[in-house]
């Protein structure tokens, strides 16, 4: 068990760099083949965007990391996202969590959020977690 | 959707894992035949790959809107973001509650349940048409083991 109070910050490199392979292989791990994610002509020619881009659940999975890593999977109660903006291939993500309210019980309850390389947010989730 | 059996593996635990650039040596099992393998907190999605009607997969015989010979497989005109799941649909929010955890060796079932809706006035004018669904995933002895709740959002054309 991981004791943590309110306003404890935990920040993580979720990637240097997402790829168009690593979309590939969240493709095949999660069932979720849409072309959009893998197929560049499908996506830049049919569905009119400049690249291929991450699914948003492939963002929510590694951002999940930063719990996982300070609690241990199975210390997790909760965990909702947000999507807020696309990840496209080249961007570098940051994972930032800050502890909010630690209850009696010991449950600690969590806001994190997701940066790409221009600081922009592209999620934002909340979690609780058991601790103590 | 429905999944009848949702077998919780070792292997795909670890294919998943590697997908999301996750580490962590619990999720290794398959590898190195140690310990009860925990599920990423994620992980549920990958019921998909058990879910037989599940659009985003290709099917078997059947043409497929990715590109091959053409850009699409699918007849040109309304295609657009969301493939499979019809018109422009937007995956908006995820939500997870976790009853117990999940390891390898469970076998879930699911079943989906349409949830609230509501609507908001886009920025452009046009209105987001929210609308939730709800997934219980259950284990063999039919005990909730997660409740997942997806937020989708539609967007409607600005009049005129």
């Amino acid at each position: 068990m991981t004791t943590v109070k309110a306003g404890d910050v935990k920040e993580l490199v979720l990637t240097e760099e997402v790829t168009r392979t690593q979309l590939v292989q969240y493709s095949g791990a999660s069932g979720d083949y849409n072309p959009l994610h893998s197929d560049e002509r499908y996506a830049t020619e049919v569905a009119g965007f400049p690249s291929v881009f991450a699914h948003g659940m492939l963002t929510m999975g590694m951002t999940g990391r930063v719990i996982t890593d300070w609690f241990g999977p199975e210390a997790v109660l909760s965990y909702g996202a947000r999507f807020v903006a696309q990840v496209w291939p080249g961007d570098r993500l940051v994972a930032t969590a800050t502890v909010g309210t630690v209850r009696d019980d010991g449950v600690a309850e969590l806001t994190i959020s997701t940066t790409n390389q221009s600081g922009d947010v592209v999620l934002s989730a909340t979690a609780t977690v058991r601790t103590g | 959707m429905a999944v009848e059996r949702f077998p919780i593996e070792a292997g795909h635990i670890m294919c998943f894992a590697r997908a999301i650039g996750d580490a962590n040596p619990a999720y290794y099992g398959a590898l190195t035949g140690d310990g009860a393998v925990p599920a990423p907190p994620t992980f549920v999605q990958a019921s998909a790959q058990f879910d037989p009607g599940y659009p985003l997969r290709p099917k078997i015989g059947e043409p497929w809107f990715g590109s091959g010979r053409e850009a699409t497989g699918r007849p040109q005109g309304g295609a657009g973001s969301g493939g499979g799941s019809g018109g422009t649909g937007l995956h908006a929010e995820q939500h997870y509650t976790y009853h117990r955890p999940l390891r390898a060796g469970d076998v879930l079932h699911a079943t989906t349940k349409p949830g609230e809706r509501w609507e908001k006035q886009g920025r452009r004018g046009g209105t987001l048409v929210f609308s939730e669904m709800v997934t219980e995933y259950r284990d063999e002895r039919g005990e909730l083991v997660v409740t997942a709740r997806t937020v989708g959002v539609q967007t409607e054309k600005v009049p005129g």
